[in-house]
């Protein structure tokens, strides 16, 4: 589980699709539908335990199904294909499938029962909340529609956002070496290493205030675009770090523009976000990110060589 | 500004309320016995409720609001593009 967190080689996190008996399911069973994401199955099957029933398994790639429904690999084509490859009319009796409600924004409901003439039921948004829902007659509170972003749920995905971005931090400590080596009479390695170490934690401090603090600060942050809470962040950070330890103006520019490109690629791991409203932040936040980044480094730079 | 491409025809509802089963954030209700919408802020505008409309009396301009997606799909001159299910991934 901490390494499928992490995204540890998470592509070999897939669980192979198809149909799965928890318990011993007979022919009148409930039949529930899930991503082929390990984790997501691995949730599925321990918050349903000890109770009869079948899974059907859809080749989401391994993912989860909130972001496969999104690309379509959790859909009504794939659900349907999955009903005939199974078999699945000649296991169950009934002809009532439960999806996850995540789901719905690739499965058109009312066109599987058309096709595969099984009519499928909305479950509740998390799979904790299914047992009720089926004792209550495949009845769901409000609540149970709803879908919530609370600490523990924006913290558990706040790894993820660190290990991502192995590559740009990769680049960025190459950098942070290259720029701090730089001087009016040439090249120092000590310095390289030194300097290059402390500016690279800086870096790690960026990352970590847009990736992890912003998220789990959210509610608290001012500004609702994640950019906007994002460098608000960040600008709160590096003056607390400067004040104790001068830092110079390039991390001024740096830092915040860091924190907050950061913190706007956490918009993904929300369920809050809308396309357009995204693509209209980005419009407004990425060009400031260049323009304050690219300041921050030709300071930088000047700094080094002045 | 949330929202704001979410339309009901009403000629075209059944109020049979299924888009508001799907809806994960309670945008809409019943009233006066028809689907309304009740909570327009909360709207991200994922498709739910017009994929699973029977009638297709809800219309949306719908996606996923994942900004890395959308900027891996600028870089690449595509649509957007998280690259989950080839490698890397998100979520």
């Amino acid at each position: 589980m901490v390494r499928m967190r992490l995204g540890i080689a998470r592509t070999s996190y897939t669980t192979p699709p198809g149909l799965y008996a928890l318990g011993r399911p007979d022919a009148e069973s409930p039949v529930l539908v899930t991503a082929n994401y390990r984790m997501t199955f691995d949730i599925v099957r321990s918050a349903m335990a000890g109770h009869d029933l079948w899974i059907l398994v859809l080749d989401t790639k391994g993912i989860n199904v909130w972001c496969a429904a999104g690309k379509g690999t959790f859909g009504t084509d794939e659900l349907v294909g999955r009903i005939e490859a199974t078999g699945l009319s000649d296991v169950v009796t009934h002809r009532r499938l439960i999806l996850p409600q995540l789901g719905a924004t690739g499965v058109r409901g009312h066109e599987v029962a058309k096709r595969s003439g099984f009519r499928v039921t909305w479950g509740p948004v998390r799979i904790h909340d299914l047992p009720a829902f089926m004792k209550s007659g495949m009845k769901a509170t409000p609540a149970m529609r709803r879908v919530t972003f609370s600490f523990a749920e924006r913290l558990v995905l706040t790894p993820i956002e660190i290990t991502g971005s192995w590559k740009i931090s990769l680049v960025a400590l190459f950098l942070c070496m290259i720029v701090s080596g730089l001087g009016k009479t040439g090249f120092h390695w000590r310095a390289a290493l030194i300097d290059g170490a402390s500016a690279f934690l800086l870096y790690c401090a960026a990352l970590i205030t847009g990736a992890v603090v912003t998220p789990l600060l959210l509610p608290w942050l001012p500004g609702r675009p994640f950019s906007i809470k994002g460098a608000i962040a960040g600008i709160a950070i590096i003056l607390a770090i400067h004040a104790h330890h001068p830092v110079g103006l390039h991390w001024l520019l740096l830092f915040p523009a860091l924190a907050s490109f950061t913190a706007l690629n956490f918009t993904g791991a929300t369920t809050f976000t809308s396309l357009a409203g995204v693509k209209r932040e980005i419009r407004i936040a990425v060009p400031l990110h260049i323009v304050a980044g690219g300041a921050g480094l030709i300071a930088w730079i000047a700094g080094r060589l002045a | 500004m949330n929202g704001r491409s979410l339309a009901i025809d009403d000629g075209k509802c059944v109020s049979c309320g299924i888009c508001i089963d799907v809806c994960p954030h309670g945008v809409l209700a019943f009233g006066e016995g028809r689907v309304r919408v009740d909570a327009i802020e909360r709207c991200m505008e994922c498709g739910a409720c017009a994929m699973n409309c029977p009638t297709g009396a809800l219309t949306v301009d719908s996606g996923v609001g994942c900004a890395y997606a959308v900027i891996r799909g600028a870089l690449q001159g595509t649509a957007p593009d998280c690259g989950c299910g080839k490698g890397d991934c998100c979520t």
